[in-house]
């Protein structure tokens, strides 16, 4: 009876293709059109200052909780700048910048931490599932739509997010399981941001590394930057394209922070020290990719003035835009029986009537 | 019009819809090469391979949480949990998604699943095969919650469960399964879901029952003719979520006397829903207490002991005389 190794013919992989300081490691870089550099830029910066901005609101009760990106620009815009306007995204619920890339507007993200029922409502042929809150629980739904795909033999991709947090969930480990045996075309891109509100990474899970685990399911794990845009834009386009061409399912580990609060009922100095998020700010996606347009002649302290500017102006017109509707909206609170049903059965009918009749006669007291 | 058993009906309605349209899949534990444990999808994958009749891997949530994800690109999954006793392995899925994804996205997408799954005692099987839990389903708003009773309510139910646009949860009453045959149209059969059947007419008690409960209700029915001269109405809900509230608050309003009959606990289960919809509609027409004639609050016991947990004809009849003599 032999005891001997047994040879599993698998790798992880690490790309990171701009250092810290935004240098770029001209043998892994990749050919993109300048167009699509700035367009990257661009909506790394929205995501960024819309982030912000969002920050203030919250604290000014204009809006209520949220879960802000700052710092994972670069591993949630990148991964779906490599899908086609077809494909799928399916996110978690820190994926502003990635819903706004791919066609989400500011106002409905606005909307829905306002607390406004019709903030679900997706834009005309935009293929995002909405914001899904319980942890990994999304990650099936994405394995399902590329079955579809796969079943009507249409060439295109799912792409789901989730955090480090969420590969110690059933539901990561059924998803990629499922993906690795139905041969789904789906991309697993995990945002290891480092902390599960208070839980860090190491105390998820005793792996080396999250990708890893993809080794188990059968399908390639990489390894990436997640705070260097050129590298998770890589990382994602051989993923889409091995999928696309029925090579199956990837799953990317983007390495970033959250250097924000888990969300904005959250107070990390309770478990986290300054220097820790002092050391991410220096790895900054942003000015890292700044750094690297700048070295490419692709923008000018002046351009980055000039487009500040313009970012900034479109954040106040749809924040401006969206209490105005939140106020437009704010008595049309027999919404809530909506869309429970594509019919709404009897006993509904009468409950929503119930609520009908209180209102009105509330209206009535009032005026 | 051919004799069926439930498992052969459910099998001839998935057979159908499944050569109707394309869109229909099928996927579950053992469903395809072994057909179902208990068959109900046997011969499937010959006619329609293993694509549409998708032998999944060992896990639950993935089969309710991928038939999410297929059903809001267009298709329509009918997944199979083996007992419902594993379907809280899948519970969070169904409340926090199938349930609520029209909801959420304001109608842009919706879950046209059907989730199918043996429930309920009598077959003398291991722990977690044996107990009645759709009052967690039926009280999940965005759910369907349907139950059969006999070979021909079961086709017609997965048919019409099947076409709806919103997620169905299915039970199946597996001491059914196999217990009499009934004659099943082979032409397409549908039931308006949400809609109750009147079995049996009588003027001076309503019993209300379901799945397997149907059959000792309509034998109690008999015996309280035979026996008492006692006229019962027997109505079988067939929907557990949405409840049709008229056809027994119409029934009870004529009789004026009513016992609700199920398996499943009596504390918050699908009885006291029906009671207290009586009391709103029918109270004044009442001439006695209503009677829950139910399952304990307990754990359903081991096999040994099951038929003295299970309410059986004795039960029903001492309930309704009960309530005929208050």
């Amino acid at each position: 009876m032999p005891r001997e190794k047994i040879d599993l013919p698998h790798h992880v992989e690490y790309l990171s293709i701009l250092d810290k300081d935004g240098n770029v490691d001209q043998d892994l870089e990749p050919d993109i059109p300048d167009d699509q550099l700035r367009k990257l830029h661009r909506y790394m910066l929205l995501g960024r200052r819309f982030d912000e901005r969002m920050l203030r609101l919250q604290r000014q009760g204009r809006i209520g909780t949220f879960a802000p990106i700052k710092g994972q620009e670069a591993s949630q815009i990148g991964p779906v700048a490599a899908l086609r306007e077809d494909d799928w995204m399916v996110p978690a619920f820190r994926e502003a910048g990635a819903m706004i890339w791919r066609g989400q507007s500011m106002e409905g993200i606005l909307l829905l931490y306002g607390g406004f029922n019709q903030a679900g409502e997706m834009p005309e042929g935009i293929n995002n599932l909405p914001v899904a809150v319980p942890v990994g629980t999304q990650v099936l739904h994405a394995v399902g739509l590329g079955y579809g795909m796969k079943y009507r033999g249409d060439d295109r991709v799912a792409m789901t997010f989730f955090g480090d947090g969420a590969t110690s969930e059933g539901d990561f480990h059924e998803g990629l399981n499922f993906a690795g045996v139905f041969q789904t075309p789906v991309v697993f891109v995990c945002q290891n941001n480092h902390w599960a509100i208070s839980i860090p990474r190491s105390h998820q899970t005793r792996s080396e590394t999250l990708a890893q685990k993809a080794l188990a399911y059968g399908m390639p794990g990489i390894q990436v930057d997640g705070n260097d845009i050129l590298a998770t834009y890589v990382a994602a386009t051989e993923a889409v394209e091995r999928a696309r061409s029925g090579g199956g399912p990837t799953l990317i580990e983007c390495v970033t922070y959250r250097r924000s609060v888990h969300t904005t009922a959250d107070d990390p100095t309770r478990y986290r020290t300054d220097e820790e998020v002092a050391e991410w700010e220096e790895r900054d996606p942003i000015t890292r990719f700044q750094k690297y347009l700048k070295d490419k002649g692709l923008l000018s302290d002046q351009e980055l003035e000039e487009l500040e500017e313009e970012i900034d102006t479109e954040i106040r017109d749809a924040v401006e835009k969206t209490e105005k509707r939140m106020e437009e909206l704010a008595g049309e609170a027999m919404v809530m029986f909506e869309h429970m049903y594509a019919e709404l059965p009897p006993y509904l009918r009468e409950q929503r009537d119930e609520l009908a009749r209180e209102l009105a006669a509330k209206e009535g007291s009032n005026g | 019009m051919a004799k069926m058993t439930m498992v052969q009906a459910l099998n001839h309605a998935l057979h159908q819809q499944m050569r109707k349209d394309d869109s229909v899949v099928v996927l579950g534990e053992d469903v395809g090469v072994d057909g179902g444990v208990f068959r109900v999808t046997d011969g499937l994958i010959d006619e329609f391979g293993k694509e549409r009749v998708i032998d999944t891997p060992l896990a639950e949530s993935a089969i309710v949480g991928t038939s999410i994800g297929m059903a809001i690109y267009g298709l329509k999954p009918v997944g199979e949990i083996q007992f419902s006793g594993f379907s809280y392995l899948a519970f969070h899925q169904l409340e926090s998604h199938a349930a609520r994804m029209r909801w959420r996205s304001q109608g842009g997408y919706h879950v046209p699943m059907v989730l199918r799954m043996p429930y309920a005692g009598g077959v003398r099987a291991l722990e977690h095969h044996s107990e009645s839990r759709e009052a967690y389903y039926a009280h999940t708003p965005g759910l369907k919650m349907v139950i059969p009773s006999g070979p021909r309510t079961a086709r017609a139910l997965l048919v019409s469960a099947i076409q709806d646009p919103d997620p169905v949860i299915f039970f199946e009453p597996k001491s059914v399964y196999r217990a009499f045959r009934e004659e099943v149209p082979e032409e397409e059969e549908s039931m308006p879901l949400g809609q109750a059947q009147v079995v049996r007419e009588g003027g001076d008690i309503t019993l209300i029952a379901y799945g397997a409960m149907l059959r000792p209700t309509l034998e109690a029915a008999q015996r309280l003719e035979d026996e008492d001269g006692v006229q019962a109405e027997v109505i079988d809900l067939l929907t557990i979520s949405p409840l049709d509230t008229d056809t027994f608050a119409e029934s009870v309003r004529k009789t004026g006397r009513a016992v609700v009959v199920h398996e499943a606990p009596r504390s918050f289960g699908p009885g006291a829903e029906v009671v207290s919809r009586l009391v709103e509609k029918s109270f004044w027409y009442l001439e006695a207490p209503i009677q829950r004639v139910t399952g304990f609050d307990i754990i359903i016991p081991m096999f040994a002991y099951e038929q003295v947990y299970l309410p059986g004809v004795e039960r029903i009849l001492r309930g309704a005389r009960e309530t005929l003599n208050a």
